[in-house]
């Protein structure tokens, strides 16, 4: 086309300059966020008494503050992946009924109502865990420390159900959507072709699954329990509401103990000093470097794939 | 019987009991996965219709003492109302532009890959990290102090990613040929954005602008460490601390009795129906008028 007449239009330069400026802007807040949170947290770990990331303790407050990220950052870690086991293989199993098991015409309705456990804020589940789901716990806490409790996971001397599991079981169901969600987009582009040659040569319909579907989805599967990953270690109110709120790096995930970063933030955010607030931040700065890496690598894996274009929800 | 030639196998008896296990699987991981729902939706609407009344939708928590009964959440809802609607005005711009120039202009460069990827990316950014950071820039070094709008920056960034992503999603789908017939007519570029392209993809970007409202409508972790918390009526988003509803639900739930924990539930309620509507008009809208391929 006449290009050189076009761009003379008086309004084509500065629209493209919105639209690049905004393009850019996303960059810029990505950057921006890094920098503040670096800037707010110097100086608070410079008046840091103790090693930030051996330290279990957390008195920031206190003169001289001493602080670490140590059974924070612990906390956030077993508490995520203790989610993640138990999400993945029902998130898995949801996304195969959805696209291989449910009848054609209630799929869709049955992704919704999957689609609705995400749509539920993060708030209202942590009040149905605090005021539901800790009492429920009681008993099976028990049953399993008492039983199972050989397994270092499920020992210790006292039981409360105000725990690290109760807490991982609401960010299991949490996370569950997003899993589902995206493996379910992922399974369902597994090539039809391969499907109906498996069926022809016999195969039943779960052979046709672990053959054709099962090897083709398990990048898209593997990104979409990372993303999950990220999401409970960033999850906030819910167990802020749950965690037993305590400094100490444990195995044991029944007893009153642990805690996390982002349930840390909250619950400390009312009563922090200005060397308080730099604290929470620092601690802010190291879960969004570990969200990071773990987001950065799950899209990684996505954007490998081609197919996979519709499948980044 | 017994001299019958198979000549189709049938299928033997331990692969058709594995077939029928992973079956039984798949169905009970979706009864597991409802389970929850029921029992939250259930809790919630059981214990929140106990305080849904008038009292609750038309009063603050002013000079309600922490064990009385009564007090509302009429500030609470006004500022999630404020505070939602302002993080709506700066995110929407700023993200359907981000995807204008994605699918418009950055046509695969590697300005537009790595924007694109840190969209993504910044999905992924916990909600309180975000609060964090505005109390960083907005609050501690500006000096502006807790706000209404500090907490509707912080909500902008959450919805960015989404916005841009499903507005990105909804352009791709205007065929190309509506752009080469404004082209051939001798209209330029973004005119035919702005009068052909856009206009062809409004529903859709409203459906993905109705979903991250939705999303943002939920989040407490940035609004509390942005917003703070108030017992009064702030009606000024842009000075002194306010509240947000899914902020008292968080407060009154930390209270331990009975009516703090009622008025908990009755927010919950609130907050939910809120963000059902909204996702009912939003799939209301994308149904009404689907664009050639629904999602």
């Amino acid at each position: 086309m006449g290009r050189s007449a076009f761009r003379r239009s008086h309004g084509e330069g500065p629209f493209r300059y919105a639209t690049t400026g905004a393009g850019i802007l996303v960059l810029v807040i990505m950057a921006a966020i890094a920098v503040f949170l670096i800037v707010r947290a110097v100086p608070a770990l410079q008046a840091n008494s103790a090693n930030f990331l051996t330290e279990q303790t957390w008195t920031p407050n206190a003169s001289p503050p001493a602080f670490g990220i140590a059974a924070l950052a612990w906390g956030t870690v077993i508490s995520s992946f203790l989610a993640l086991i138990m999400a993945l293989p029902v998130a898995v199993g949801v996304a195969l009924f959805i696209s291989h098991y449910a009848p054609r015409r209630l799929a869709s309705v049955l992704g919704y109502v999957i689609d609705l456990l995400a749509a539920v804020p993060s708030v209202v589940y942590g009040l149905w865990g605090v005021i539901f789901l800790v009492p429920f716990m009681r008993g099976p806490s028990e049953f399993l420390n008492t039983y199972l409790g050989w397994i270092p996971l499920f020992a210790g001397e006292s039981v409360n159900s105000k725990s690290i599991l109760t807490g991982s079981i609401v960010l299991a169901i949490m996370i569950l959507p997003i899993i589902a969600a995206i493996s379910r987009e992922v399974f369902l582009q597994a090539p039809t072709m391969l499907e109906e040659a498996s069926l022809a040569l016999g195969a039943t319909r779960w052979e046709m699954i672990r053959m054709s579907v099962l090897p083709f989805g398990r990048p898209g599967v593997i990104s979409a329990a990372m993303l999950g990953l990220g999401r409970a270690m960033g999850e906030t109110i819910a167990v802020a509401l749950i965690f037993p709120a305590t400094f100490t790096v444990t195995l044991q995930v029944l007893t009153g103990n642990g805690n996390s970063i982002a349930a840390n933030i909250a619950n400390g955010f009312g009563e922090a000093t200005p060397i308080g607030q730099g604290a929470l931040i620092a601690s802010g700065l190291v879960l969004f470097v570990i969200t990071l890496v773990v987001n950065t690598a799950a899209r990684l894996v996505i954007a490998r794939r081609k197919e996979y274009s519709r499948a980044a929800a | 019987m017994t001299t019958t030639i198979h000549v189709l196998q049938p299928v033997s008896m331990g692969r058709r009991v594995k077939n029928r296990i992973v079956q039984g699987l798949v169905w009970l991981a979706f009864a597991i996965a409802v389970v929850p729902l029921v029992s939250v939706i259930w809790l919630v609407v059981t214990n929140g219709l106990k305080r849904f009344d008038l009292e609750f939708l038309t009063h603050s928590m002013r000079n309600i003492g922490p064990r009385d009964a009564g007090g509302g959440a009429y500030h609470a809802i006004l500022g999630t109302l404020e505070q939602v609607g302002l993080a709506t005005l700066i995110s929407v711009p700023i993200g359907l532009l981000t995807a204008i120039y994605l699918v418009e202009y950055g046509s695969g460069g590697r300005l537009a890959r790595s924007i694109s990827f840190f969209v993504d990316v910044m999905t992924g950014i916990p909600s309180v990290v975000a609060g964090l950071f505005v109390l960083a820039f907005w609050v501690l070094i500006l000096g502006l102090g807790y706000s209404g709008f500090a907490g509707a920056i912080a909500l902008s960034i959450l919805m960015l990613p989404t916005v841009v992503r499903s507005a990105e999603e909804m352009l791709r789908l205007v065929p190309n040929e509506l752009r080469e017939a404004s082209y051939a007519l001798g209209v330029p570029k973004w005119k035919t954005i702005m009068r052909v392209v856009l206009p062809t993809a409004f529903t859709g970007i409203i459906t993905g602008v109705m979903l991250a409202i939705a999303r943002v409508a939920g989040e407490t972790a940035p609004l509390l460490l942005t917003v703070f918390i108030t017992d009064s009526i702030n009606s000024d988003p842009f000075d002194g601390p306010q509240m947000g509803l899914p902020l008292y639900v968080f407060d009154q739930a930390q209270r331990p009795n009975i009516t703090a924990t009622d008025r908990a539930w009755t927010g919950a309620l609130t907050l939910i129906l809120i963000v059902m509507l909204l996702n009912l008009v939003a799939r209301l809208i994308s149904w009404w008028r689907a664009p050639a391929k629904g999602r």
